[in-house]
């Protein structure tokens, strides 16, 4: 017998007398009853885990953006990024400084960030989720790059973490990120910045 | 590198190890600091939500009625990967994982790998398998780091190096780190922010380098094909992006039936594990994506014990972990043994029931010396996410134990269970515990094993605890359900 009918088989003899049960089927979700309050949540726990947050207006991206990256001199623009930001960064850096993508993971390794819009925000804890679409690029784009600075439309912000798992889709690849990298393996006392970007600034817009 | 690497074969009992490690304070002075700060930790996260019990219950009930199908759970499992360009691969045994893992790294000829944490990897010892065939395999998670150039052994599922302090991993790395790639800078200092740079640059150029990563995964969604990473430092996400291949090594109990179960996990595991209402990073994939990380992905469906564990109606609860290690930092015996008396890769409460289930009872001393390594206090019931209730599960492991050694002429179990009594009752806080070990000892046998002596009192036929091999000849009262000390508390 082949190793997977094998298990299989044991399986199915394990469980075979076993009382069965209804799954519980999915948690509900409620529907945010104070919006401004749900935002404020989301930026204050999103800062707690030491990301920087940014509220502001959608007239404003562009400067905001252009204040966190900084002195970052070569930036990752992913395709479908709003023009505004794409065009306020190649304005001041040169259109040499900017690309929407990079050859292999040694030309990433050159540039010091990258900007993007993301696919949800949860409030309950200040999570920002990537479905690696428009604006967003392929997961490398956001992992090489020392400084991310990630555009959170305030309409995209949802209550919890069930709400965020509905509204994803699981056949993109998603990266739910929450603070800077992180570790706490040297006797537990946390410490920013091991693998993946150092700086993560969130800009949260609108509904201001 | 790691030809020198230990690995817990042939680890003596726990009473043994345990008294051992009960003489090192560093290493109680490391896990007492650092278990108290992840309890305080997560409790106050826990607090947080609105109910907590609530989402425990729900998780223990979709691991279960998973279990319950998983044979169906595991073959849509496999059809979802097939389709999205995953080749499957099953595992009966360690060796089969082994040698799959390493046949695809033969395959495309590279001579490392790099790795994420993974508990099943550990378990399998893949990087031992893959140092036999000239494949080197690099941990990239800090504290696996740490135990593998510190040619030590994990002792937490989290925290694989808690029993290292600051200025023994700035010891290792400066002897270490140069031997295997990028050498620590010369002026490196204790200061954690300084060490983890460190690992930073050191395992850098390991991840642009690395043809082929290996993972584990915390879930496998059947019903989409979707495997999940929880991780910290993001050395996750190097290794699932930037490799050409991905072998994931699941254990056959990691499935989920659907992606809206995850809304359940992903809030219990961090908040239960690092105290943190959701870790830095979570991956998720489903299958091959185009343009995007590694373009030939494998799964490797593993058994290993599973199935066996799955058999045993009591305890087959245990296959619900989720490896949260919330147990381990609550555990009075965890915190003065450590992990590494209980000689397995799955240490504390959930490791005395664990490698029993997986392995069997009555043919390794060290494995059936497990069921007793707890004073049955509880506690770790109470904070596991998915309410498996380890002080059941170790009393009827305990019985089994005893069984197993009926026949024996040497009193082996007996010797165990003497050794870890005396240990148990070795101080006032050890006993109070075992006080209400035995209301709860009391409590399952009082359902399961009375019966009425002569006087017609009722009295315990055996008793599976630590004095267990003694009473097959002696009979004892049923402990009370409620202790005294406990009663007098309440009471008072
Ligand atoms: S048994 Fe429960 S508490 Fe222990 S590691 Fe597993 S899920 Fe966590």
């Amino acid at each position: 017998m082949s190793a997977r009918d094998e298990i299989l088989t044991a399986v199915r003899e394990a469980v075979r007398d076993a009382p069965r049960g209804q799954p519980p089927g999915p948690q509900p979700t409620v529907p945010p009853t104070d919006r401004s309050a749900m935002l404020e949540r989301f930026a204050a726990l999103a800062a707690d885990y030491r990301a920087t947050v940014i509220r502001c207006k959608a007239s404003e991206v562009s400067v905001h953006v252009l204040k966190a990256l900084r002195d970052a001199r070569r930036v990752i623009l992913p395709a479908g990024l709003p023009e505004v930001v794409v065009e306020a960064v190649s304005g001041r850096l040169g259109k040499d400084a900017v690309a929407a993508d990079a050859a292999g993971h040694a030309e990433l390794e050159g540039f010091d960030a990258v900007v993007t819009t993301c696919a949800a925000g949860i409030a309950a804890t200040g999570t920002v989720v990537l479905d690696h679409g428009e604006g967003q690029g392929r997961r490398a784009l956001t992992l090489l790059p020392d400084l991310h600075v990630c555009i959170v439309r305030s309409g995209q912000v949802v209550p919890d973490v069930p709400d965020a798992v509905r509204r994803l889709d699981p056949q993109r690849p998603q990266t739910w990120i929450s603070g800077p990298s992180a570790t706490s393996d040297i006797e537990l006392s946390r410490v920013e910045g091991v693998h993946g970007p150092r700086t993560l600034v969130v800009l949260l817009v609108g509904d201001r | 590198m790691s030809a020198d690497a230990p690995t817990f074969l042939g680890m003596p009992p726990f009473p043994e190890a345990a008294h051992e490690a009960l003489g090192n304070e560093q290493l109680r002075h490391n896990l007492r600091r650092a278990t108290g700060t992840i309890r305080d930790k997560r409790a106050q996260v826990i607090g947080e939500l609105d109910d907590w019990e609530g989402l425990r219950t729900r998780a223990a009930l979709i691991k279960d009625t998973a279990l319950h199908d998983l044979d169906r759970h595991l073959v849509e499992l496999e059809e979802q990967l097939v389709a999205r360009g995953v080749t499957v691969h099953w595992a009966r045994t360690a060796e089969e994982a082994c040698m799959i893992v390493g046949d695809i790294a033969q395959s495309h000829d590279v001579d490392e790998v790099v790795k994420v944490k993974s508990m099943a990897t550990q378990e399998i010892e893949l990087n031992e398998a893959l140092q036999a065939r000239g494949i080197a395999a690099w941990e990239t998670d800090l504290a696996e780091l740490i135990v593998q150039l510190g040619h030590d052994l994990p002792s937490h599922i989290l925290v694989p190096a808690i029993h290292r302090n600051r200025t023994e991993i700035r010891d290792i790395f400066r002897a270490e780190m140069g031997q295997v790639g990028r050498a620590a800078p010369e002026d490196l200092t204790d200061d954690p922010a300084q060490l983890a740079e460190a690992s930073r640059l050191h395992l850098r150029e390991k991840f642009l380098r690395a043809r082929m990563a290996v993972s584990g995964a915390n879930f496998a969604v059947a019903e989409t094909g979707t495997l999940v990473v929880v991780e910290s430092e993001g050395n996750g996400r190097m290794c699932l992006t930037l490799p050409e291949v991905l072998v994931s090594v699941v254990g056959i109990e990691k499935v989920v039936p659907t992606w809206d179960d995850l809304d359940v996990f992903l809030q219990l595991l961090p908040r239960s594990s690092t105290g943190e209402r959701m870790n830095p990073y979570t991956s998720t994939w489903s299958g091959v994506t185009e343009g995007d990380g590694p373009q030939e992905c494998h799964v490797v469906l593993l058994d290993n014990g599973r199935t066996r564990a799955l058999a045993d109606e009591v305890g087959r609860q245990a296959l619900r972990c989720i490896r949260c290690s919330a147990c381990l930092n609550i555990c009075p015996v965890y915190e003065r043994t450590g992990g590494h008396a209980y000689g397995s890769v799955y240490p504390g409460p959930i490791g005395a029931i664990l490698n029993p289930l997986l392995k069997g009872v009555g043919h390794d001393e060290q494995v059936d010396s497990l069921p007793f390594a707890s004073s049955l206090c509880g506690a770790c019931y109470e904070v596991c996410p998915v309410k498996i209730d380890i002080p059941t599960v170790l009393v009827d492991l305990r019985a089994q134990v005893v069984d197993a050694h009926r026949e024996d002429r040497r009193p082996h179990a007996e010797a165990a269970a003497m050794r870890a009594g005396a240990w148990a009752m070795g101080s006032s806080r050890r006993m109070a515990l075992g006080q209400r070990a035995s209301g709860l000892a009391g409590a399952v046998l009082g359902r399961v094993s009375r019966r009425a002596n002569a006087s017609g009192r009722q009295v315990l036929g055996w008793l599976p605890s630590p004095g267990s091999a003694w009473t097959r000849t002696r009979d004892l009262p049923v402990p009370p359900t409620e202790s005294f000390r406990r009663w007098w508390k309440r009471t008072r």
